[in-house]
């Protein structure tokens, strides 16, 4: 598999001895989907079940492999992936794939992270010089055949680059996504990719070979980050981006979302340096625009979240007094008055208005380009004021449908929108 | 008799210009060392503020921590005190050594001593700098993770790390410079040994109620609270 003159061969120490032997067995893949595990043994099998139905019900006359880079398990979940089957067809009613579907699991090298994860799926995916491919969690409950045909379809058949998953969320889910990184990403870009740090995407096999020219940054530090690397590089690099409906995402319990502080402090630092690698293009953007968006979107009954607004108020107001010396550091006077304001506990609820968080949001971007104080402790300090925003923002919308819910986040992304002059005079100061 | 008051006189006033004769040089070479070495002060402090600005000194310290530290104690911002640090240090040096020129032996000694302060006088103020900026930054942390946490009285906490670290420093600081080294440690050994055994007992004797309370309102009731909700951020 010698490169050709015009498309860059990835770099193949990076891979294992083993892993290389697999991938020149293949030769050559129309489709790869790539799946990043760890400890799954328990989860993987009805992924990759879901996988090559996808693959075999969608794509049958395509040459397709499944890529499972394992970080290292304690448990067997390469074997798992390799012993996987698709059951008694019949039963199944799964229709037989004209060609070989290839899988491949291997232990990628280096430490555990996302970027390497992400560096072995780019690398094999330039090696066997695949047309579309895609990540996958390893501990999804809900994938279906379909999400197979919904992401790569319009890299494969519409020559879009990369395309990101619109999810079905269940009512109050995902709030930092939709309060924080999705309005913030589309007022920088001025795109509305509603998903930008999802775990579940595809790319063509062009923006592959870019991303691998690129390198990857070494400073992601978010196992949930990739996606904002990814999808910052498309989108300044020109790449045609467009969204897929994938319906509800469950995955197993225990994911690592639950440490809220590692969360943010993971999710917002990758998505603040993201923005500071790509600030030549997005300080000139102005307004937004939709991308297009394929497959069916449908409604499903989902059970709402419970929030515990009591102990979210309590530590909201906590912080914001117990953190005055350090918010005052972070923030402008304004805002931090109506932080103040917003955490008196006399009132009965926190008044935290849209134009009050995103400014909060914006100083604390500022604060972080320029580094005020160390970049962690930027970062934590945030912790308490998003306990207050969600909190605030489920009490306001607590007895609101989804398309109410849907209307007071475009809301969100247009104060967004409209004060980005004020993020940028923030994060400008003394530059 | 009147010639030998005058022989004396003479022989006296003779010593006195042979003295004269011999320090005046060495006096006047010492006014031009202490001349010139105050105007090298100044130099040096002018230098050095160039270069602290050049490599964004007070910014630096500023985000350690150390400016706020200062600006509490009512001192100058960390350049300036550097740079009159330097100053000080500089001149005094020079002017030391201007007084060796005149060769008097009592001062031998002192200023030998001198010189071999001045370098442990660096050393400590540098490990001032470090140590109050890693009080600085372990006290933000440990504020901050209190606060998300959700334990009480973070500033509480934050403020012990800080004055145990500082304490720590100044320790280190005056045990560079050779200060009553013996007594430092035995007040220090003492000190801390009373505040650990005064806690020990006051929670192990006095405060079993209180801790069990506390461990049940912030343990317990902390996982109940926990239990009632399962919004995620992602």
């Amino acid at each position: 598999m010698a490169g050709s003159k015009d498309k860059p061969m990835a770099d193949d120490s990076l891979l294992s001895d083993e892993f290389l032997r697999q991938l020149m067995a293949v030769e050559e893949a129309d489709l790869l989907v790539g799946i990043p595990t760890l400890n799954n043994s328990k989860t993987i099998a009805h992924v990759v079940q879901a996988v090559e139905l996808g693959f075999a019900k969608f794509f049958p006359r395509e040459r397709t492999v499944v890529v499972a880079a394992d970080g290292g398990s304690h448990d067997d979940t390469e074997e798992v992936v390799r012993n996987a089957n698709l059951g008694d067809p019949h039963r199944m009613r799964a229709p037989q794939s004209l060609r070989t579907m290839h899988r491949i699991a291997t232990r990628y090298p280096g430490p555990v992270n996302s970027r390497n994860v992400l560096r072995t799926i780019l690398a094999a995916a330039d090696l066997v010089r695949a047309k579309a491919c895609a990540v996958i969690s390893p501990d999804l409950l809900s994938i279906t055949p379909d999400w197979i045909e919904s992401l790569l379809r319009p890299i494969y058949m519409e020559k879009y680059d990369l395309v990101t998953p619109l999810y079905l969320r269940r009512k109050f889910d995902g709030l930092l996504i939709s309060n924080l990184v999705y309005p913030m990403v589309r007022a920088a870009y001025g795109l509305r990719l509603r998903e930008p740090m999802a775990a579940e995407f595809a790319f063509s096999g062009k923006l592959a070979s870019h991303l691998l020219e690129q390198g990857i940054a070494a400073d992601q530090q978010s196992p949930h980050s990739v996606g904002i690397w990814v999808t910052s590089r498309a989108i300044c690099g020109g790449f045609g981006v467009g969204q897929c409906f994938l319906g509800p995402k469950v995955q197993a319990p225990g994911n690592s979302s639950s440490d809220i502080v590692a969360t943010i402090s993971g999710v917002v630092g990758d998505l603040f340096r993201s923005l500071e690698r790509e600030e030549e293009f997005w300080i000139r953007e102005t307004g937004s625009r939709p991308l297009p968006a394929f497959g069916l979107p449908y409604d499903v009954n989902l059970e709402p979240l419970r929030v515990n607004r009591k102990q979210m108020i309590q530590m909201f107001r906590t912080g914001v007094v117990e953190l005055k010396d350090i918010l005052k550091t972070i923030l402008r006077e304004g805002t931090f008055a109506g932080l103040e304001g917003a955490a008196d506990p006399r009132a009965e609820s926190i008044p935290f208005p849209d134009e009050l968080w995103v400014k909060t949001i914006y100083d604390f971007a500022g604060a972080f380009h320029r580094s005020v104080i160390h970049r962690d402790h930027i970062l934590q300090a945030l912790v308490p004021l998003y306990r207050g925003r969600v909190a605030a923002f489920t009490q306001e919308l607590a007895g609101a449908d989804e398309t109410q819910v849907d209307a007071a986040i475009e809301n969100l992304c247009l104060a967004y929108e409209q004060l980005k002059p004020y993020w940028i005079e923030s994060w400008k100061i003394h530059q | 008799m009147i010639e030998l008051v005058m022989q004396r006189l003479t022989q006296t006033l003779k010593s006195l210009v042979s003295a004269a004769a011999t320090y005046l040089p060495r006096v006047l070479a010492m006014l031009i060392i202490v001349i010139i070495g105050w105007a090298i002060a100044f130099a040096v402090k002018a230098a050095l503020r160039r270069i602290l600005k050049i490599f964004k000194f007070d910014a630096f310290s500023e985000h350690g921590g150390v400016s706020q530290t200062l600006r509490k104690t009512g001192l100058a911002g960390p350049s300036e005190l550097l740079c009159r640090v330097a100053f000080w240090v500089v001149g005094i040096s020079i002017t030391v050594l201007g007084i060796d020129v005149l060769g008097i032996p009592a001062f031998q000694d002192i200023i030998s001593r001198f010189f071999r302060f001045v370098p442990q006088i660096f050393v400590a103020l540098l490990i001032l700098f470090v140590g109050i900026l890693v009080a600085n930054f372990l006290a933000t942390a440990a504020l901050l993770a209190a606060v998300n946490a959700d334990l009480p009285s973070p500033r509480f906490l934050s403020g012990a790390v800080r004055l145990l670290i500082v304490i720590i420093t100044i320790i280190m600081a005056l045990e560079q410079l050779d200060l009553a080294r013996i007594t430092i440690l035995i007040a220090f050994t003492i000190g801390f040994g009373a505040v650990m055994l005064g806690l020990a007992i006051a929670f192990g004797l006095g405060g079993q109620d209180a801790a069990r309370r506390f461990l049940e309102k912030y343990i317990v009731e902390r996982e109940k609270e926990k239990e009632k909700e399962d919004i995620s951020p992602l």
